[in-house]
């Protein structure tokens, strides 16, 4: 039992073609990652967003401000 | 014999582009060191973050799809017939698009035996170079939104630009068959076009649409200068450029192969490298016009600004810009001189361009790149007439007009879709930060938790003092 399917070395090269695990599930394996993907932008503008929303609520007075811009 | 020398010649090429990929990731070393120099201490950690983060997503996107790009589409939108080329090695579920030995095992399916010879040392590292190539044509752009553009509407531009726009005009146009090299006789070697170009094109888009810096114009509408944070951070980001720049040259290079394997026109057994379209050319060739190109940008840059570092340095990147078109022909002291006459129309363009349409490029990216990249193409065209575009017959020699529409497909091939993905952000109000958070710096929550944490600690420690 092998997750690739080689259970030895002891074979001729020219033979061998694919040597990751699960072979035959590549599809499955592309929707995954295009999942992945698509959710990490997802995920990432709603946390852009709430980022945004803090900082517009942030330093009323202007007083940090005016030493962010102070400092350059 | 002749079997371990194509093995021999396959691992050489292996090797040789798995180093031009690791020497390419000083780019962006050098990219993220420079944005980061460039921009205000309240903006650093977003600025770092934004041009890092096209890293993974660049890839990822490149991976599944990017790739199969490039071979899918040299025949255009009905150019030249054929239609979409079948490239079933670089599609993502293929086996060959990941661990492979060269054969074919029992019940594989999607891969030929023949396709398993060629590609199973070298589809990892051809898409790795070219992998490169996007994410530097991503990085290109995210310069010059520094300060006020939101990190999430850059990366889905990176996404459009490295894994789709700039493959598909490399399909076109950087490809031994591409429909624009056999109907045109576009040449554009080291990427003036397909990678500087198209990044400045979609650089501009998004600036246009996304406004300047709030301050940088004067109620007279004259630009104030917004200097660099730290200059020093600014040149070693540049220097580092210029040292992944060796392996993105080196990477646009076949590095040896048989007339035989090439099945054009050369004749005879001299085994060669090559450029991109196969015909031939040297490593030494473009070492002499690499330097003599970037010798010749940061000389007349010096001039130009008055010895401005970082005017010096950028125009250093333009002169292998403007010269990267034709440096596989070209004789030294032509990539010299191109290298210092373009670079100095396109410093006097960005400031051209900043005072009458408003223009904030925070690092002049549109003028180094997109000027620098369509003049380069623009000049080899003429620099080159009459030469071959490629070893194949049938295929339009080199010539103004096909380097000039070239130019011009680039260009607009970068402009007209990022402008329009921006103008639908904007809509949705995610292409730039308020005004308040402008203000504030795109870090104040960052710092702020970063304060808290240092007062916290301090008082802690403070404390514990007896």
């Amino acid at each position: 039992m092998s997750t690739n399917g080689m259970e030895s070395w002891a074979v001729d090269l020219k033979d061998v073609g694919a040597i990751y695990p699960f072979q035959g599930s590549e599809v499955l394996m592309v929707i995954i990652g295009l999942v992945f993907w698509i959710g990490w932008h997802v995920l990432q503008t709603r946390h852009e967003n709430a980022e945004i929303e803090a900082d517009m609520a942030a330093d009323r007075s202007g007083d940090e401000t005016r030493e962010a811009i102070d400092r350059y | 014999m002749e079997g371990n020398l194509n093995a021999l010649t396959t691992i050489f090429t292996e090797f040789y582009y798995w180093v031009t990929i690791v020497m390419m990731f000083l780019i962006h070393v050098g990219f993220c060191t420079y944005e980061v120099g460039v921009s205000r201490r309240r903006n650093h950690l977003k600025t770092l973050m934004k041009n890092a983060m096209a890293i993974p997503l660049v890839t990822v996107t490149f991976y599944f799809f990017g790739w199969w790009i490039y071979f899918g589409f040299p025949n255009g939108p009905g150019m030249v017939p054929g239609g979409l080329a079948a490239a079933p090695f670089a599609e993502p579920w293929n086996p060959l698009m990941a661990t492979h030995l060269s054969g074919v095992s029992p019940g594989e399916t999607g891969v030929t035996p023949t396709e398993a010879a060629l590609w199973h040392r070298l589809n990892g590292v051809f898409w790795g170079a070219f992998l490169l190539f996007s994410i530097t044509t991503a990085s290109i752009i995210s310069g010059s939104i520094i300060e006020r553009a939101r990190s999430g509407a850059f990366w889905i531009v990176a996404v459009l630009i490295g894994s789709v726009l700039w493959i598909l005009d490399a399909s076109w146009g950087w490809h031994p068959q591409g429909w624009m090299v056999k109907l045109w006789g576009y040449h554009d070697a080291y990427a003036s076009g397909v990678v500087h170009a198209i990044a400045g094109g979609a650089a501009l888009a998004f600036l246009i649409v996304l406004g300047p810096r709030i301050g940088k114009f004067r109620p007279d509408g004259t630009a104030r200068d917004i200097p660099p944070h730290n200059v020093w951070l600014v040149t070693i980001g540049l220097f580092l450029i210029y040292t992944g720049f060796w392996g993105f040259y080196a990477a646009c290079n076949i590095p040896l192969i048989s007339p035989a394997t090439i099945a054009g026109q050369i004749t005879g057994d001299t085994w060669t490298a090559t450029n991109i379209y196969l015909a031939p050319t040297t490593l030494s060739a473009i070492t002499f016009n690499f330097l003599m190109s970037l010798s010749g940008g940061m000389m007349a840059g010096y001039i130009v600004s008055k010895g401005d570092p970082f005017w010096t340095f950028s125009m250093g990147l333009c002169g292998v810009i403007s010269a990267s078109a034709g440096n596989d022909l070209y004789h030294p002291i032509q990539a010299m001189l191109i290298g210092a006459i373009v670079p100095s129309i396109c410093y006097k363009l960005h400031y051209f361009v900043e005072r009458r349409f408003k223009i904030d490029d925070a690092v002049g990216a549109v003028a180094v790149h997109g000027y620098g990249g369509f003049l380069g193409v623009v000049v080899a065209g003429f620099m080159l007439w009459g030469q071959p575009s490629s070893p194949y017959e049938g295929f339009a020699h080199i010539n103004p007009l096909g380097n000039f529409a070239g130019a011009v497909l680039m260009f607009a091939l970068g402009f007209i879709p990022t402008f329009v993905v921006c103008k639908i952000l904007n809509s949705m109000n995610l292409l730039r930060v308020p005004a308040k958070v402008e203000l504030e710096g795109v870090d104040f929550a960052l710092n702020h938790a970063f304060e808290a944490s240092v007062r916290e600690v301090g008082s802690a420690e403070k404390a514990m003092i007896k």
